[in-house]
């Protein structure tokens, strides 16, 4: 890796942490589940570094093992994630109707 | 750079604000699952644009993997029920982590000898990250299932041992990082960093689950993030370091919860010690009430505040809750439940657990919203909840809880308290609330006594 490369990753690393914690601490504690199994599932981002190792290498067939197992974890992560949490916010978002003024204060 | 590459870093970049966006829809729960369609529809994005993007010279195993993968996802998703959501996340951040780890063993695999510095120290990073968060989350998981005993598993020199443990992972990781034609030293590593995940978990009781899984969910988020140094990626970075920074806030909120350090957590072992500080202030007797005056009293009260414990959960009674509830307010009864943050098993579960009661959010209070309330509260109803009502904490500096923040459920008119039997709570100290003159007990099963409860109110 050049320094430049890494200088730039850096970079990301550190607005996205800072980013991070401004988005994330504003979540309400009563969305504090679904929001670990959110951000878990966006975490299944590893994917793409996975299918990659599965099927890009050439001539490396244990490469391929390796990445078929990292592959179906991290699909896993995203489908089962996103499933759940999907899940837990229509439970969330029944009953609107019947929502007193208090649910606008807590989106503050 | 090839079109097709320009593409796949079109669909990275796409896929990152999505992300973000999403998280910052998580802000209210309106706007929580539009939110969520957009992450999926970065997730998508990204995983076409790599297709697309990379020169795949095999499918097979892409397609294997993909196809096996999500129909256990699929199936998880549909099945698991909202009780076991701590498992379940701990299991998943235990997927994340092992994809981690081996997307990093592949890069050793295969790169080893061209890797620089930099990115040897990253691919060190991610793989001790991943693996010591596989075998730590699978523990938890175990733990919060109980296939493991959830009491803290505790033995002489523990931490010593811990301690040579981590040693000897960091000093291979130091080795493997200056001299990384040694394979044997970079799979010691690895080893010692599974078994390290393990010796990490083991010592740290249920009650304590929401602190370790917040923490997990950080570490597994943090080997996202290196694995995106390594790959030179940033979607991973950003992705993994939006995962990891809400896990440490998470770690935070769960500690202040419990006014524990996360050291403590770690390395305390507060279910071991049982002082007996406390226990001299309180005294008296329990005075029992029947079920019939139990409701009389509800059903004649103004303001009711229910406390639902993890006991409320172990009974399965947050359905006969929201019954009892809705008679209640059926009778003009304002009914309001106070939500303590370590209420459940992970951060917020409690809440997952009403909403799916179908319990309107709008009644689930927090401990800062509702404590000034208790005062003008008729009665409060506390189900299978003990220390996180025990006003020791506020009032005993001895007390083992000293200091730990709870819902102050001793301020209201009067208090009736679900409990199995006469026994101590989890941490096994006494609680004073109990032995109050506006307290009255009703002993049960809670899932029983509230549809009694239920039941009775309509007879008043």
């Amino acid at each position: 890796m050049n320094p430049a490369v890494l200088i730039a990753s850096v970079y990301v690393f550190a607005l996205a942490a800072f980013l991070g914690y401004q988005v994330i601490s504003r979540v309400p504690p009563l969305l504090h589940t679904p929001l670990m199994s959110a951000t878990n599932a966006i975490s299944g981002i590893s994917l793409i570094g996975s299918l990659v190792l599965a099927g890009a290498m050439k001539n490396q067939p244990s490469a391929h093992i390796l990445g078929f197992v990292a592959v179906t974890a991290a699909t896993i992560n995203v489908v089962g994630g996103f499933g759940i949490t999907d899940r837990m916010l229509k439970m969330f978002g029944k009953r609107k109707a019947e929502a007193k003024p208090d649910a606008k204060e807590a989106a503050k | 750079m090839s079109l097709t590459s320009y593409f796949m870093e079109a669909t990275y970049l796409i896929a990152s604000i999505l992300f973000i966006l999403a998280l910052k829809g998580m802000s209210h729960p309106e706007t929580a699952r539009r939110g969520m369609f957009m992450a999926e529809a970065g997730m998508l994005a990204a995983i076409v644009g790599t297709l697309v993007g990379t020169e795949i010279v095999t499918w097979v195993w892409i397609i294997a993997g993909l196809t096996l993968g999500s129909a256990i996802g699929a199936w998880m998703a549909v099945s698991v029920p909202m009780t076991a959501m701590p498992q379940r996340t701990a299991l998943s951040h235990a997927f994340g982590a092992l994809a981690a780890a081996l997307v990093g063993v592949g890069e050793f695999l295969v790169h080893a000898q061209e890797m620089t510095v930099v990115t040897r120290g990253a691919l060190g990073f991610e793989v001790m990250l991943g693996a010591l968060t596989t075998t730590g989350s699978l523990i938890a998981a175990g733990k919060l299932q109980g296939f493991i005993a959830g009491k803290p598993i505790q033995f002489r020199g523990q931490n010593a041992v811990n301690l040579a443990v981590a040693l000897a992972m960091i000093g291979c990781f130091v080795y493997f990082w200056i001299h990384p034609e040694n394979v044997a030293v970079f799979y010691t590593m690895l080893g010692m960093a599974f078994v390290f995940g393990i010796m990490l978990v083991i010592p740290i009781g249920s009650a304590d689950m929401p602190v370790v899984m917040s923490l997990l969910n950080s570490y597994a988020g943090l080997a996202a993030a290196a694995t995106g140094f390594v790959l030179q990626n940033n979607v991973l970075i950003i992705a993994g370091t939006l995962d990891g920074f809400s896990g440490f806030i998470l770690s935070v909120l769960m500690c202040k919860a419990m006014n524990r350090s996360i050291t403590n957590v770690l390395f305390g072992g507060f279910g071991s010690v049982i002082a007996e500080a406390g226990s001299a202030t309180a005294g008296g007797v329990m005075r029992e009430i029947s079920l019939d005056d139990a409701a009389m009293q509800l059903a004649f009260a103004n303001r009711v505040v229910f406390v639902p414990g993890y006991g409320l959960a172990t009974a399965q009674a947050q359905h006969a809750c929201r019954e009892l509830g809705e008679l209640l307010e059926g009778r003009g009864v304002t009914v309001k439940y106070a939500i303590h943050p370590v209420a459940g098993r992970m951060p917020g579960h409690m809440n997952v657990l009403l909403a799916e009661a179908n319990v309107p959010y709008s009644a689930l209070y927090e401990m800062e919203q509702i404590n000034p309330e208790f005062p003008s509260t008729d009665v409060a109803v506390v189900i299978g909840a003990n220390d996180v009502v025990n006003p020791d904490a506020r009032d005993n500096p001895k007390s083992l809880i000293a200091g730990m923040p709870i819902l102050e459920v001793d301020r209201a008119k009067s208090v009736i308290v679900l409990k199995r039997g006469q026994g101590r709570g989890f941490s096994g100290l006494e609680n004073p609330l109990f032995f109050k003159p506006c307290t009255t007990m009703l002993y049960g099963d809670a899932k029983s006594s509230l549809s009694h409860l239920a039941q009775a109110v309509q007879h008043v």
